[in-house]
């Protein structure tokens, strides 16, 4: 025991060194050097490095735009995530108990999760035309006359189109993570087969609800960051239309970056976002216990 | 169904179970089935109306259009550009996790830092690192995008590392230290072999987010070191002819990831959850 904990003094250190180092000059660099550029001037068409002070910061509060893709990502994060969350519960349950056949099945159901997004964002596309899709011929068939809804562009869909792709994809992520995490539960607390209704809901509330509620938040705490920062679904689907309509915050940085190349405000914005996140994820870790 | 026997109402309940597995099994999967038939459709039958269900005959002609225009190269460039940034990852990753679980180098703080900068979100990092990368010029280079997936792809790794590092018991390094290996002996010789299947098993997560990855490679590549992902989105701005490309170049891009999952199902748990179950 002596021998490992007390190594040959740097050891330790230079194990861990290209790792920081990497770290350091992706993450940390590239942060320091748009800080600098967010207290300037600087597009990416004139390059006015003078200093301007929080002229940017200050123009975030005026950017209505901003707000609103704010809005938007959180829109979807409320609807998307708690659907994701039961229907992979509910899915956990039903594969919960041995059946032939089993592991080919969840195995199939799991397939969304693993392709790119942008691809998700692509089959979806193709799925949702008006004309050459099946999802609008399928609608007709239950309505009786042919349905041309355009639903990456009609304002009053694209949401519902936004959030059927992302729950496709997303809802085996939760199914998966639930279906291990209640495998590890007592068995005769979770077979709702033998139990009636009112013991069963009794017993998951004070039971298995516990029990598995380490394993859910981290599974949450994942989701919620992913939806946070959602894009390529969206950026496959809408690319943020129509008008403005779908733009997330993290489209709407991009379009900020890179579209209209305003380098300077670019940055303000991103260090709003990582100010954001990293009030909620240090919240998130120290509450979950994840630091242990 | 008072009166049924235990064992009717057992298999009642299976039948059902089975009844709703399949609805599931068929909402999740048509969309994937929906890509691959037309990436095997001809153009009339990708623009039938009311659409055709499956395509009458398989032909690869949608395939070969993308290996005689060069697109197809994309799929090399990301494969290139995932397997070498994995690669580093595994071995700079694997070591400084080794640090973190048996010496606590840089106590919590440095493990929670760590995998804070996988939360963070990529649009943010992207536009400084696209200033940093024109300053470097390693925009459209492989280098460029390597050191980025490396680096992005070394929180997964040291957390999923540190766990299954963990896992090995100290004595096996104890005894190797008194038969007189040194410190770096006892990692090549027992640390990874011992964590075997928890290396490949993280490296092939590690593979599949560096190739699933978009938005780096829209900001970072140009025409050089395109991936697949981004040569999908090529074909959006066309009008519906380009349909074929879409989906042979998505079908192209998937096969590898299925079929690298395939092969580690009773790895997915873990790897997906950043084991946060132990799968």
């Amino acid at each position: 025991m002596a021998a490992i904990a007390h190594p040959d003094r740097n050891f330790k250190y230079w194990l861990i060194l290209p790792a920081v180092f990497l770290l350091l000059l992706v993450g940390l660099f590239p942060l320091i050097f748009s800080l600098v550029v967010s207290f300037m001037r600087v597009t990416m068409l004139e390059t006015d490095t003078s200093f301007a002070g929080l002229v940017n910061y200050v123009q975030l509060f005026h950017d209505a735009r901003l707000w609103q893709s704010l809005l938007h990502t959180l829109l979807i994060m409320v609807i998307a995530l708690p659907i994701e969350l039961l229907l992979g519960l509910a899915m956990a349950y039903l594969f919960l108990d041995r059946m032939p056949g089993r592991q080919l099945l969840v195995s199939l159901l799991v397939l969304p999760t693993i392709i790119s997004p942008i691809v998700a964002g692509a089959t979806w596309r193709l799925l949702f035309d008006n004309r050459y899709g099946p999802i609008n011929q399928i609608i007709g068939w239950f309505a009786g006359h042919p349905v041309p809804a355009l639903w990456t562009v009609n304002p009053g869909l694209v949401y519902p189109a936004i959030i059927f792709c992302e729950i496709w994809q997303w809802t085996p992520f939760m199914f998966l993570i639930l279906l291990a995490a209640l495998s590890n539960v007592d068995r005769s607390l979770t077979e709702a087969a033998e139990i009636d209704g009112a013991r069963f809901w009794r017993s998951f509330r004070y039971v298995v609800l516990p029990a598995i509620f380490p394993v859910m938040s981290i599974a949450i705490l994942i989701r919620g960051l992913d939806l946070f920062r959602i894009f390529d679904i969206i950026w496959a689907l809408t690319a943020g239309g129509p008008g403005t309509m779908t733009e997330t915050i993290s489209v709407y940085t991009y379009v900020q970056g890179f579209k209209q190349f305003e380098s300077s405000y670019t940055a303000a914005i991103a260090f709003l976002v990582i100010a954001l996140l990293t009030v909620i994820v240090t919240w998130a870790i120290r509450r979950m216990g994840l630091a242990k | 169904m008072k009166g049924a026997p235990f064992h009717r109402r057992k298999e009642t309940k299976l039948v059902l179970r089975y009844l709703m597995a399949a609805f599931l099994v068929v909402i999740f999967v048509f969309p994937i089935y929906w890509l691959f038939a037309i990436s095997f459709k001809t153009p009339g039958e990708i623009f039938a109306f009311p659409p055709v269900w499956y395509p009458k005959s398989i032909q690869f002609n949608n395939y070969a259009v993308l290996f005689k225009d060069g697109d197809a190269k994309t799929v090399g460039n990301s494969l290139v550009l995932s397997s070498v940034s994995t690669f580093f990852a595994m071995i700079f990753g694997t070591i400084a996790a080794y640090s973190l679980a048996r010496f606590k180098t840089g106590g919590e703080n440095l493990g929670v830092w760590i995998i804070s900068q996988r939360m963070m979100p990529p649009v943010a990092i992207a536009f400084p690192i696209f200033l940093f990368y024109v300053w470097l010029g390693w925009v459209d280079t492989y280098i460029g995008l390597i050191i980025l997936y490396t680096a992005f792809s070394l929180p997964y790794v040291i957390w999923m590392m540190r766990g299954y590092i963990e896992e090995i018991p100290l004595e096996l390094e104890e005894s190797a230290l008194i038969d007189g290996c040194n410190r770096w002996e006892v990692l090549w010789k027992v640390v990874f072999p011992m964590a075997r299947s928890g290396l490949f098993a993280t490296a092939v997560f590690t593979f599949v987010f560096s190739w699933n990855d978009f938005l780096f490679a829209l900001v970072l590549t140009r025409t050089e070191v395109t991936t697949y992902t981004v040569q999908v989105t090529h074909y959006f701005g066309g009008q519906s002819n380009f349909w074929s490309k879409i989906a042979a170049m998505s079908v192209l891009g998937t096969i590898p990831v299925f079929i690298t999952v395939a092969t580690l199902q009773r790895y997915l748990v873990r790897g997906i959850s950043m084991g946060a179950v132990k799968g």
